[in-house]
């Protein structure tokens, strides 16, 4: 059936089965394969997608059920200028990423945690990450990069 | 060049980042191929039966359908994987074949491989396919193992694969004369890798060509070439092994599995590309678990505390079959039992026992992470027996700097020798215990405070690495100028990319902006390779690129006095250029006359990098749970090539052994059933787990056998943290009489200890 959205910026429309995992769509539909699926039963966070503000599993999410919604993967959240933005360069400052397998989960879980919640404190962050798996970095450093990215996203406040 | 040594020793960002990070990473399930097929795997639903019947017509008849595989298409004789470490002839009996003929031997056995358009029918197709299965009597543990009374192979007479032996001194005399003895039995427990990124295989069958290309390869591209040849038929030439981006190694990635044979023979067998990605339930049944070993184990000491010897007889429970390196775990925890420590007097067997489980491989840290615990138990139950401060008896038996290098026992039948090449122990001990604070925490010791016990505890371990025979790299000139760092060493998401580059532009002379990327593992880029295990890549790759890079200079020199009209020896080079006289080249111009240069690293001695960990635990008598209030690990690795790196493989392999030593249990029922069969009953540590670990990393003892001084440190994290952990929940709950003896250290299981514990505490009172 036949299911429209928007990714990055970008309106799609694909033609999906029914049972099609979003996860699936994203990344052999759309070839959008930054977004990795490492257990298909919504414990390991690595497909984590923002849909409409908030961070989703999408191995848990049908294609279908993104109808009409607003979607942001791991590409979606390059820069454009082609420099490294200032959670991706946190995170490679702080060596919180060693084979990337899951790093797009930890980014889209960041990114959605620190725009809504610039202040969160570690305890926050450590509760939040929680839901996503590394099995590389024993999380110190991504705590870390995170803490460390929390000031790119405050807005500026007045003076 | 002119940039001296800046770069190694350096945290230098890594180069890989930049694509892992904006999801450019390639992993093998992101490749697409045009015209291909599906594989989905049928796998036995029971550990032990006669395999009668497969029924695949309903199957076949699905849309979309293309083939079913099963023995019965491999033709008279289905091969077995051979083994790549200790290729004992003992163990030969015990291979696994590619696929299952006439048995099957554990849950999760492949028994056909579904083809089909999507993965999604492949699937659907696997739900049809009837099998007809006489059920057996299933081995589950291996006293039903040793009892022999259910064959797992019939025709060899018994279950029993291998015994490793230890013998130094005479043990038996040592232990009639000892003033003191202790015995005591200890457990670890089944548990595994579980790389986040699940295996898969890409393949392509060029017909026309005869040539066959894989996509996925990790660890041991080249050796699995071999064994790929070899099974299909085909000369190596025939055959190109590509390593994409792997998402974890840990020893349990690139093995040679039975997928590794079953999809490239599907893509030839149907004349079509074929992908397969595993799920993680499949790959929690099928790929390589580890560590499941007991011992019954003695120690004999003098009063002073000096160890005198070590007797152990232990069992290691192979699961179904012996895979490619199997046997290296029970080999180390045998070779290893007496860790950084010189024991006059050993005597040593493990028995390794087939059982109706997932076979076991090797699990960063293998058979090491296993006899620590034993051993650093052991070594704090008799440092209190004797009243000898724990710290001070370790000190005491340390093998010291002067007996550098220091043989250790062999083992036999594998025949491997091999000595420590330097180290001075009592470093590390002393830092660490700087570190935790080891003289303040004591007033903590085995104190109640807030509803928790404290216990603080040390152990200390050595770190093997370095494996032999040899590595090989390739410097190339780019027309561009930069140089290009190819490598046999294989990535497994370690950063190899980064420390070769750091390695290469040091020897070089060359701000790390001129090297033009590493590349690595495929069997496309060099002659030979030895990929990465045994925390062998630093130290064998980085040789071999020193080597390289030596060659490269030479080679530059040379074209570069063709072109000024001088002598080799004039030329300076400096800055990217070629220059004497007042003249100079660039290393562009250069390029014009294709420059490239070979390097190879032959060593057949390992290094052993060695240190302390320390951690301070709470434990919660109520529910069992075991909090880390502060751990810290300080190990000396010789030479560090990037502390940031470093840094990481120490922090993240800490993490993982604190998973296998309090969370992660692979737990089977009578019947053969994996019960933790998904992340949410198999649990990893997660976020939220262990915030407080410190990792210090130093340089004190660099090692003499290779020209970096650098010793194999990926693995070291994990190798103590079993006996740290036990002894920490030992020394907090020393009031009651707990005595941890087996992991996992759950905290259900660590409840019934402490009920039991209160239990006879209560019948005393």
């Amino acid at each position: 059936m036949p299911v429209q959205f928007e990714v990055n910026g970008k309106p799609v429309e694909v033609e999906v089965e029914p049972r099609l995992t979003l996860a699936d769509c994203l990344r052999h539909e759309l070839r959008l394969t930054g977004t990795h699926v490492g257990c298909e039963h919504g414990v390991c966070g690595a497909c984590t997608v923002i849909v409409d503000g908030a961070a989703v599993r999408s191995c848990l999410m049908l294609a279908v059920q993104a109808e009409g919604a607003k979607i942001v993967t791991i590409e979606g959240l390059n820069s454009a200028d082609g420099e490294l933005t200032p959670l991706q360069a946190s995170f490679r400052r702080h060596h919180a990423l060693q084979c990337g397998f899951c790093t797009p989960g930890f980014l889209t879980t960041a990114h959605a945690l620190l725009s809504e919640e610039p202040d969160a404190d570690e305890e926050r962050v450590r509760e939040v990450l929680s839901g996503n798996l590394c099995r590389c970095t024993g999380y110190i450093p991504i705590i870390e990069a995170v803490l460390d990215a929390r000031a790119a996203y405050r807005k500026p406040g007045p003076r | 060049m002119g940039a001296r040594n800046v770069l190694v020793g350096s945290p230098v960002e890594r180069l890989e980042d930049l694509r892992l990070l904006r999801g450019r990473g390639t992993f093998v399930d992101d490749l697409a191929r045009e015209n291909v097929l599906h594989a989905a795997v049928l796998r036995s639903p029971v550990a032990h039966g006669r395999l009668r019947a497969i029924d695949t017509k309903a199957a076949l008849a699905l849309p979309g359908v293309h083939a079913v595989i099963t023995a019965a298409d491999l033709g008279a004789r289905v091969p077995n994987i051979p083994l790549r470490l200790i290729p004992l002839p003992e163990m030969l009996p015990f291979e696994q074949p590619v696929i299952a003929a006439s048995k099957v031997r554990y849950v999760g056995e492949p028994v056909a491989v579904v083809l089909a358009d999507s993965a999604a029918l492949a699937e659907d197709a696997l739900e049809v396919v009837r099998l007809d299965i006489e059920p057996l009597p299933a081995v589950t543990d291996r006293v039903a193992a040793a009892a022999d009374k259910v064959l797992l192979f019939e025709e060899h007479g018994t279950n029993r694969a291998v015994t490793f032996t230890v013998r130094q001194g005479d043990a038996a005399a040592a232990f009639k004369e000892a003033p003191y003895v202790r015995r005591e039995r200890f457990s670890v427990h089944r548990h595994t890798a579980v790389t986040l990124e699940p295996r898969g295989v890409l393949t392509e069958w060029d017909r026309a060509q005869g040539h066959l290309t894989i996509w996925g390869a990790a660890k041991v591209p080249f050796f699995n070439r071999q064994i790929l040849a070899r099974l299909m038929v085909l000369p190596e030439s025939a055959i190109s092994m590509i390593e994409n981006d792997v998402g974890g190694g840990f020893g349990n990635r690139g093995e040679f599995y039975p997928e590794d044979f079953l999809i490239p023979f599907a893509a030839r067998h149907v004349g079509r590309p074929v992908k397969w990605t595993e799920d993680r339930r499949e790959h929690l049944i099928a790929a390589n678990h580890a560590r499941e070993t007991d011992i019954e184990i003695e120690i004999a000491c003098r009063k002073d505390g000096t160890i005198l010897a070590l007797r152990g007889h232990a069992y290691a429970d192979m699961g179904a079959y012996v895979r490619t390196n199997g046997a290296v775990g029970p080999r180390n925890s045998a070779q290893f039992l007496a860790g950084p420590y010189h024991v006059p007097h050993l005597d040593i067997d493990v028995k390794l026992l087939v059982t109706n489980k997932t076979p076991v491989g090797t699990y960063r840290g293998p058979g090491r992470f296993e006899a620590d615990f034993f051993r650093e138990r052991l070594v704090d139950m008799a440092a209190r027996d004797l009243g000898i401060d724990p710290v001070e008896l370790r000190r005491r038996n340390f093998v010291a700097e002067s007996e550098m290098p220091y043989a250790v026992a062999a083992v036999t039948p594998s025949g491997a020798e091999t000595e420590f090449d330097s180290g001075d122990y009592r470093i590390t001990l002393d830092r660490c215990l700087q570190e935790i604070g080891w003289s303040d925490k004591q007033r903590l010791q085995g104190k109640f405070v807030d509803g928790r016990y404290h216990g603080i505890a040390i152990g200390c371990f050595i770190e093997g690495g370095a494996a032999g025979p040899k590595e090989t790299a390739r410097l190339v000139l780019e027309p561009d100028g930069r140089i290009a760092v190819l490598v046999g060493s294989a990535g497994v998401g370690q950063g190899l990319e980064t420390a070769f580059a750091q390695i290469a532009a040091d020897a070089l002379e060359l701000p790390l902006e001129r090297i033009a990327g590493v590349r690595h593992g495929s069997t496309t880029l060099l002659p030979e390779g030895y990929g990465s295990y045994h925390s062998r890549a630093v130290v064998m790759g980085g040789s071999a690129v020193l080597a390289a890079a030596s060659a490269f200079k030479t080679a530059l020199r040379d074209a570069a006095a063709s072109r000024l009209g001088c002598d080799a020896a004039a030329v300076e080079l400096v800055d990217g250029e070629a220059r004497a006289g007042g003249r100079s080249v660039t290393l562009a111009a250069l390029a014009e006359d294709g420059i490239a240069a070979d390097g190879s690293f032959t060593n057949h001695h390992h290094t052993y990098a060695y240190g302390t960990h320390a951690a301070h635990v709470a434990v919660d008598p109520r529910t069992g749970h075991v909090a880390l209030v502060d751990y810290a690990a300080v190990e000396d690795v010789g030479r560090i090539i990037n502390p940031m790196m470093m840094r990481g493989q120490q922090i993240g392999a800490i993490v993982q052994g604190l998973g296998g030593t309090l969370l992660e249990h692979l737990v089977y029922d009578a019947e053969g059933q994996l019960l933790s069969g998904t992340l949410a009953d198999y649990l990893l540590p997660t976020a939220g787990d262990f915030p407080s670990i410190r990792a210090v990393t130093l340089e004190e003892k660099p090692s003499p056998i290779n020209p970096l001084g650098a010793k194999g440190a990926g693995e070291g994290g994990i190798v103590p943290v079993g006996g740290v952990i036990a002894n920490a929940v030992a020394a907090a709950l020393s009031s009651l009489g707990v005595e941890p003896r087996a992991l996992p250290l759950s905290p259900p299981r660590l409840w019934r200890l402490i009920k039991e514990a209160q239990g006879r505490t209560a019948r005393t009172a």
